[in-house]
């Protein structure tokens, strides 16, 4: 936060003045436009900001400083992994040859950047233990589309046409079942047990003919590994269905499992998540797609392909017809690309399993630390994987404090909070995830403040039900900007017609 | 190297507070059968040489070329603040504002970026962000059949050619349509409005939405208003594929009567990058807010009465509604939407218009130069920056200059194969970062290479 407190901004165009600004590009000529139809062109100018260089820069720096990022501390979002996001990465992305490089270039001018995405395809293929890998989609959920509709492009290549169904634990991610339903399927909820774990039995039940596919998060986003999953998937096949995984927690397991191993058809990796390519307040991310054997056919369009002279090339529109096609224009989001690539060469392979390890170590030793002290409950008391859960349910009937509540203390603590009420399936609920990167000292300071805050919770819970107090802003009224929405800003001054030139 | 904090005294101390003697130990539960194999993957890579590697690899590819190839992607100048700002980690590590109270600054700029697209497009409902022109062209599509309840959208083929295969892709189970394109005349390459009315006609298969690109893939200008007329009257919506530079001097979509706006905001600023990240963008009227898929920002007052900004209308989205979702859109692309609003904001309203005004001149520039060696438009109808010329063996032409330093943008035989009538023809565009000196070269080499007159 800035040395004199945090301060809001007036929004860039209540800071505009008609007049300011720099000239950053010569004037063309007055008649660069008169070839064009006068019922083509605009007939006022956008009202876009006008505003001095120091005045933007200061705006941006300003709020920026309203943030809270991992660059300032620790972000333990369960299930969303925020590592340290390594800074020679953002120098690769950045390099001229990476960052100009036009994606419909001939393909004898992007050898290097095709060269990074083939053997980033490897390395993921080698990681997830699939037999192909697609880096097309922009993100998990993007993933996800393409990898059901593979699915459905397998089944309707068989002739197997009834197959409308796709299961889903109550407990997934709410991508999952609106994936499945963009991809035309109907969403199975499969319900959870009463301790809230994945219900393997019930999902052996549900499977039939009409079953295309289950979509299962393992480890599940409760932190714990299914162990039948080798049996779920067993049965999943035997009926004809594919599995599907949600790699979303694929930080724990780099090393220790490979998905394609044990026998899942198809998944999906965050960059974002377990790569370390920045989440960017939200975006961009990139979700590479890992296939097992039956389903190559299917990838999207195009893939990179090595020809026999080493050289690589971009597959050519309709080459392969039994693609399910593209899902956004190019072959991806190559600057997220290559700082993935960055951090897996900066790893290797005993700097990837140790990533797992000490994720998992991390997870379960702040586990311990808050199970030791009482303050909460912990729902699973066995070793978790990467993240784990924690619920303020008894906290919340001795005092009346919420999870919410401690969420928002922990603000004004310095942290940022854990994933709250996911999955929905526990009650004041709160997912944890510290990430491999951070010290003992780190988790250590972050246990504490969250048994502080239990103790708050009895003694003035006030406290705690008010915070944050020491954030730029204190709790918001969600509900009025639902009511009345106020989606942007107008201009406040009018735009000089027409450029003073 | 590994960017992890800790001492083998650190792991021992952890180890025995948890009481277990190994990590294996907390891996447990994953059954002997299905433990991994090892990982064959390569050893680390020591900071140095990874970094010299990767500028070796970049240094690969060809940057240095006298590029004309647009086709959907445009570099524009970016002036120096723009990424410097953008690597404040306070922007770039953090992520999704679930905390409104620490995210203000996140949420504001998504704010003024909605604001900024709306200025733009004239249309008053602006999503955070999407994946891409592509992708958000689809939204747009399944946003307008959601919004009539029909299940069918036609779609122009002078739409991005790449556009039009993500459209087939996300309409797996849905009707999609192409609109042919006038075959000769002043129209040529534009959409064929009697063949649109036709298919607005069709018995029992009313259409949700009509989808044109303004300017099209060829660069040309589309009768956007009587497209719109022409859906609007058969029940259905206008959706129009803009690219947001050029909105500084062409008539919004909210003007001539788009009821949506999808597009590609990478020429707002945004690095080429072989293919992303880019913006998708995705504006509509008011009309259609609940419909709109993908996060919003709205502005609000806290406890206090201080204003601020959060996100807002989420039942539309899948953490809450799951199934019944209007997308699976989660992730979005927040820094590329900061990233466009700073442009746009460095440039004012007047730098927009040099910059949008200038490619134009260039433009003009650059066809007189390549009529001049033998080159000349392939469509007579108004263009801004991009356009397509006619070259014998344009393959082999677009070839051999590229030995000469040349990039002579695009062949259409490579991006069009199914249109065999511009199987002889580039498609090249013109930009402010667009020399004199190269429209010289270009057309100095193109006149070598095919014997046409310098």
């Amino acid at each position: 936060m800035s040395v004199v407190g945090p301060r809001l901004q007036p929004t860039i165009f209540e800071q505009s003045r008609p007049g300011r600004g720099v000239a950053r590009v010569a004037h063309p000529p007055k008649d660069a436009l008169a070839r064009i139809p006068a019922d083509q062109l605009r007939s006022a100018p956008p009202g876009l900001p006008e505003l001095s260089e120091p005045d933007l820069v200061r705006h941006y720096v300003n709020l920026s400083q309203l943030n809270y990022a991992v660059d300032a501390g620790f972000y333990p979002l369960g299930s969303c992994t925020m590592k340290w996001n390594p800074k020679i990465n953002e120098w690769a992305a950045r390099l001229p040859g990476f960052a100009g490089l036009h994606p419909m270039a001939p393909d004898e001018t992007a050898q290097g950047t095709l060269q990074l995405l083939w053997e980033l395809e490897q390395w993921l293929a080698e990681i997830s233990g699939m037999r192909a890998v697609t880096l097309q989609p922009a993100a998990g959920a993007h993933g996800e589309l393409a990898g059901i509709l593979m699915v459905r492009a397998y089944h309707l290549a068989r002739g197997d046409a009834d197959r409308t169904e796709v299961l889903v634990p109550d407990s997934a991610h709410g991508t999952n079942p609106a994936t499945a339903a963009m991809a035309g399927y109907t969403t199975v909820n499969i319900p959870s047990r009463p301790d809230g774990a994945v219900d393997i039995d019930a999902f052996r039940a549900a499977l039939g003919p009409r079953t295309a596919a289950i979509m299962i998060t393992n480890p599940s986003t409760l932190g714990l590994f299914e162990s039948r999953i080798g049996d779920l998937i067993e049965a999943v096949h035997a009926a004809g269905a594919l599995a599907y995984m949600d790699g979303a927690n694929l930080n724990a397991i780099l090393g220790r499992f490979k998905p394609g191993e044990a026998g899942f058809d198809v998944m999906h990796i965050n960059t974002h998540k377990t790569f370390s390519t920045p989440h960017g307040g939200g975006g961009p991310g990139a979700g590479p797609v890992g296939v097992g054997e039956r389903l190559v056919p299917f990838l999207p369009s195009p893939r990179v392909l090595r020809e026999p002279d080493g050289t690589f090339r971009l597959e050519r529109t309709g080459e392969r017809p039994t693609s399910i096609g593209r899902l956004r224009t190019f072959v991806g989001s190559t600057g997220v690309l290559v700082r993935a690539y960055a951090y897996l060469c900066s790893h290797g392979a005993a700097g990837l399993a140790e990533v797992s390890d000490d994720a998992v170590l991390a997870a379960n030793y702040l586990k311990h630390r808050l199970a030791e002290s009482g303050a909460y409950d912990i729902p699973f008391a066995r070793h978790c994987m990467h993240e784990f859960i924690a619920s303020a349910a008894t906290l919340r009937r001795a005092t009346g404090v919420r999870t919410l509540d401690v969420a928002k203390r922990l603000l004004d603590k310095g942290f940022h909070a854990p994933t709250v009420y996911f999955p929905l399936t526990v009650e004041e609920g709160m997912l944890i995830e510290p990430t491999e990167t951070e010290s003992i000292e780190t988790l250590d300071a972050f246990a504490d403040a969250l048994i502080e805050i239990a103790r708050e919770a009895h003694d003035h819970p006030e406290l705690v039900t008010e915070a944050p107090h020491g954030a730029p802003v204190r709790r918001l009224d969600e509900a009025g900007a639902a009511r009345q929405p106020d989606l942007r800003a107008r201009p406040t001054a009018p735009i000089d017609t027409p450029c003073p030139d | 190297m590994s960017y992890g904090p800790h001492t083998p005294a650190d792991r021992e101390r952890m180890l025995s507070a948890i009481g277990v003697a190994s990590v294996d130990e907390l891996f447990a539960d994953i059954p002997a059968g299905l433990r991994a194999s090892r990982l064959n993957l390569p050893d680390a890579e020591p900071e140095l040489s990874l970094a010299t590697r990767l500028e070796a690899m970049a240094g690969r590819n060809r940057t240095d070329l006298a590029s004309f190839l647009g086709a959907g992607v445009y570099r524009h100048y970016s002036p120096a603040l723009v990424d410097q700002l953008l690597l404040r980690g306070e922007w770039y590590t953090a992520y999704t504002p679930y905390q409104p109270e620490v995210s203000q600054g996140t949420l504001q700029s998504i704010y003024e970026y909605q604001s900024l697209m709306a200025e733009l497009t004239g249309l008053d409902v602006v999503s955070a962000s999407h994946y891409d022109g592509g992708a958000a062209t689809a939204e747009a599509a399944l946003m307008a059949c959601r919004a009539t309840r029909r299940e069918r959208v036609l779609v122009s083929r002078a739409v991005h050619p790449q556009y039009r295969e993500v459209l087939r892709t996300y309409f797996a189970g849905l009707q999609l349509d192409e609109i042919p394109l006038v075959a000769q005349g002043p129209a040529a390459g534009t959409t064929d409005l009697v063949a649109l009315e036709r298919l607005l006609a069709e018995a029992d298969r009313p259409v949700a939405g009509v989808v044109i690109a303004q300017p099209d893939f060829f660069g040309l200008l589309e009768p956007m208003a009587e497209a719109g007329r022409l859906a609007h009257a058969a029940g259905a919506l206008l959706v129009a594929v803009v690219e947001p530079v050029s909105l500084a001097v062409l008539a919004p979509p909210g003007a001539y009567g788009a009821d949506i706006a999808a597009g590609e905001g990478q020429p707002l600023g945004i690095p080429p990058q072989y293919g992303g990240p880019y913006l998708g963008l995705i504006a509509c009227t008011t009309a259609l807010i609940r419909q709109i898929p993908g996060r919003l920002v709205g502005q609000t007052r806290d406890l206090d009465g201080q204003r601020a900004f959060v996100m807002t209308l989420q039942a539309r989205e899948q953490h809450i509604r799951r199934e019944k979702a209007a997308s699976n859109i989660c992730t979005n692309q927040a820094l590329l939407a900061l990233a466009a609003s700073i442009w746009l904001a460095a440039l004012g309203p007047h730098g927009l218009r040099d910059v949008a005004a200038t490619g134009a001149a260039r433009a003009t520039e650059l066809e007189g130069a390549l009529a001049a060696v033998g080159a000349p438009r392939v469509h007579a109808g108004a263009y801004l920056n991009e356009f397509a010329v006619r070259v014998p063996n344009a393959r082999a032409v677009h070839r051999r200059l590229l030995d000469r330093g040349v990039l002579a943008g695009l062949a259409l035989a490579d991006a069009l194969p199914d249109e065999p009538a511009l199987s002889d023809a580039l498609l090249v565009c013109a930009t402010e970062l667009t020399t004199p000196e190269q429209i010289t070269r270009f057309a100095t080499e193109l006149a070598s290479a095919t014997g046409g007159a310098a």
